[in-house]
């Protein structure tokens, strides 16, 4: 034998060996892959001992991956049947995912369920896991949209408190620009943000596409009244017509009186209290949405991510272990502790860390109070053109009447799949696609 | 010719194909088969739906051709992509040369060294680059600004505003980019005789004359080489706007590169995506043609 003849060899022997020793130390071990996106990817890791200490036999691997990758990682994965057995979703991803049939169906698991019911949770935010009547995902933790303001300057106005309604709200909003004068406002709705002119759109009943979610339906009263609302906040000088680029530092400006109310989302609940100066910290409150009507609060997003199951997973009935102990309020309230991210169990907000604190308060307020935007595969292309097309009539580019217009356009090119999908599952007798 | 020549010739030929085995495998297998793919792609509707139940996939002819041509947006692209290519290619052509000019002067002292500094900018990082050119750009507190008040000139919001978004980005990438033709100018200037030079000043040329007379027409295969490179380059505009702007704001940056990747990647329009990419094959292609041909009518 020559010298790498033998060097292959005791390699080879090596590798057998090795591969030996795992089978018989892993007799009984299951090990789960868990993919976890950005930050909470990073911290559930802390999670994971616990778990695997209540649960001998069961191994888990977190494998963390920047949201910004996540979408596409995600497909690529599931294309390449590698997909892990389960993992964090944006809850806005699902009916895509179910669209692609990468995921299990948890109707069993859930039916045989102490610990995960829906009955547990935000209803709006449940509704987001469930495409068909089959629900895909559960919900891990929550976000929707509020606003956040400036008590002193609404009172150095008159307001001691936010309005409920729209006609209030607007007047609030006018005192206020009395108030500042003309270099500073009374609100900011970010131009490169969808979420503001599809919240009140909500609010006022619209429900943004018609014909089973095939057809846009932006030119009809119940968006276009809404639209006009959202627009006259620009026309009257109340909303300043730019984006967060052009704002650079919304905590600064904030502080600084630049505007002073703000829509936006939990994960401000934190940074407020970091990045905004010792003498506006008493200053800042957040409230509810107010309605178009005496329905209070109006209605927001139903955001969040939720956990699922991949169908191509043989360790299902493990990985709903794992779900299951991700769910359980005290996890849920440790995973709050570690990331500020605010739990779908309602059970949890009894807890004296979210309910000691009116402004997380108002969270659960409004979390009571959201709806599901259309759960096609093609909403989120749809949300990108509701913000540029929103972004043009603000900008006063374009009339709101031909904005509307071309954003109905863009959307029927948008679903023409759908509509033929929907009309071949017709004459086939199926469900919706 | 004999029997034993055809047979040499035969054996010849099958030598060369031998040889030229490894690299026609691989052009076939990472450019020809991958083109011809996107072709076909380009006439079915492929999408998300397709991915998860491929007989939701159609072939639908020329369709997505009509759809991409009567998309405002992909026209938007394409006006902001030539935009680009229009203004960022020349310009950049034209910062090299100068640079290139500069370096080969024979005054310039510590020469490599300013040429290690001026091609740094090629071989960085985009993403790190962009970070520090967005600080460059704030519109309050940037340097741009501040430098354009020295002057008395009122502050540009260079990403926000859709006049001056491409602008900013075209002069990022000229910053990022001339290094690269500026080596290509600075080997093409030492290629040219120093005699014909000499000849020019015993023949009372001055320094324009000398630059018009000799180092262009000296340059002019350089030129060429430099122009369509650059100008392929330029139509493949993606990761400035991708890191700067996101295409934004009012769509003012999106070039078709990037708007492909969008139909491609973010959308699963596969169809779309090949579509687009095709058209931008063909819209090169022309470009490319065009010089050659100017070129040549030049020499001719």
């Amino acid at each position: 034998m020559s010298t790498p003849r033998v060097l292959l060899a005791a390699v080879l022997a090596a590798l057998l060996l090795l591969a030996g020793c795992r089978r018989e130390g892993g007799v009984a071990e299951t090990v789960l892959h868990f993919w976890g996106l950005g930050r909470e990817g990073e911290v559930v890791a802390e999670l994971v001992p616990d778990f695997e200490r209540t649960h001998p036999g069961i191994r888990v691997e977190v494998q963390q991956i920047p949201w910004s990758a996540a979408h596409e990682k995600l497909l690529t994965a599931f294309v390449g049947g590698s997909t892990p057995d389960l993992a964090q979703l944006g809850n806005t991803w699902i009916p895509e995912f179910v669209a692609l049939r990468a995921l299990a169906p948890l109707t069993p698991w859930i039916d045989r369920s102490a610990a995960v019911r829906p009955e547990h949770y935000f209803p709006g935010i449940w509704s987001t896991n469930v495409v068909a009547g089959t629900p895909y995902g559960i919900p891990w933790y929550v976000d929707t949209r509020l606003l956040f303001y400036r008590k002193d300057i609404l009172a150095a106005a008159g307001y001691s408190t936010l309005p409920v309604t729209w006609p209030e709200w607007r007047a609030a909003m006018e005192a206020v620009k009395r108030q500042v004068g003309a270099d500073r406002y009374a609100i900011f709705l970010p131009l490169n943000e969808w979420a503001q002119p599809v919240i009140l759109g909500l609010q006022n009943g619209s429900p943004l596409l018609g014909d089973e979610w095939s057809r846009g339906a932006f030119r009809e009263p119940a968006f276009r009244d809404a639209f006009d609302f959202y627009l006259d906040m620009f026309r009257d000088g109340l909303a300043p017509p730019v984006g967060n680029n052009e704002i650079a530092n919304m905590y600064q400006e904030f502080a600084r009186g630049y505007f002073a109310m703000v829509v936006t989302g939990p994960w401000n609940l934190g940074e407020f209290r970091r990045r905004l100066p010792a003498e506006v910290q008493d200053a800042w409150a957040t409230a509810p949405f107010p309605g178009p009507d005496a329905a209070h609060p109006g209605v927001s997003l139903a955001g969040g991510s939720s956990l699922v199951l991949f169908a191509s997973s043989p360790r299902q009935d493990a990985a709903w272990k794992f779900i299951e102990y991700l769910s359980a309020p005290a996890q849920q309230l440790r995973f709050y502790a570690l990331t500020g991210d605010l739990p779908a169990q309602v059970a949890a907000w009894e807890d004296s860390s979210l309910a000691a604190d009116p402004n997380i308060r108002v969270f659960r307020d409004q979390l009571l109070r959201v709806v599901a935007t259309p759960m096609i595969p093609e909403w989120e292309q749809i949300a990108m053109r509701v913000q540029e097309r929103s972004e043009m009539a603000a900008r006063g580019a374009v009339p709101a009447d031909s904005a509307l217009a071309l954003l109905d356009e863009d959307v029927e090119r948008i679903l023409e799949k759908r509509r033929w999908l929907l009309a071949r599952a017709r004459e086939r007798g199926e469900g919706a696609p | 010719m004999s029997a034993r020549g055809a047979r040499i010739e035969r054996r010849k030929a099958r030598a060369a194909w031998l040889f030229l085995a490894p690299a026609l495998g691989l052009i076939g297998l990472f450019f020809v088969l991958p083109v011809a793919a996107g072709l076909l792609l380009s006439l079915t509707d492929f999408d998300i739906y397709a991915i998860g139940a491929p007989d939701t996939a159609r072939f639908v002819g020329l369709k997505n051709y009509a759809a991409t041509l009567t998309s405002s947006l992909f026209w938007q692209a394409l006006r902001n992509t030539l935009y680009f290519v229009l203004v960022g290619g020349p310009l950049s052509v034209v910062v090299s040369l100068g640079a290139a000019l500069l370096l080969h002067a024979r005054a310039v002292r510590l020469r490599s060294l300013f040429r290690t500094i001026y091609f740094a900018p090629v071989v960085t990082t985009l993403v790190a680059v962009a970070i520090v050119w967005r600080y460059l750009y704030h519109p309050r507190y940037g340097f741009l600004n501040h430098a354009l008040g020295w002057f008395g000139l009122g502050p540009i919001d260079w990403l926000g505003d859709p006049m001056w978004a491409m602008p900013g980005i075209i002069l990022l990438a000229v910053w990022k980019n001339f290094g690269y033709n500026m080596l290509i100018f600075v080997a093409g200037l030492g290629s040219i005789p120093e005699e014909l030079y000499e000849a020019a000043s015993i023949d009372g040329a001055s320094a324009w004359q000398r630059f018009r007379n000799v180092t262009l027409p000296g340059l002019a295969p350089v030129f060429l080489f430099v122009g369509v490179t650059t100008m392929i380059g330029y139509f493949q505009l993606f990761a400035e706007p991708y890191v700067m702007t996101q295409g934004g704001p009012l769509r003012s940056t999106t070039s078709v590169v990037l708007l492909m990747y969008e139909e491609g990647f973010r959308w699963w329009r596969m169809g779309i995506a090949s579509t687009m990419a095709v058209l931008l094959l063909v819209i090169t292609l022309a470009g490319a043609l065009l010089q050659l041909g100017l070129r040549r009518g030049e020499r001719a």
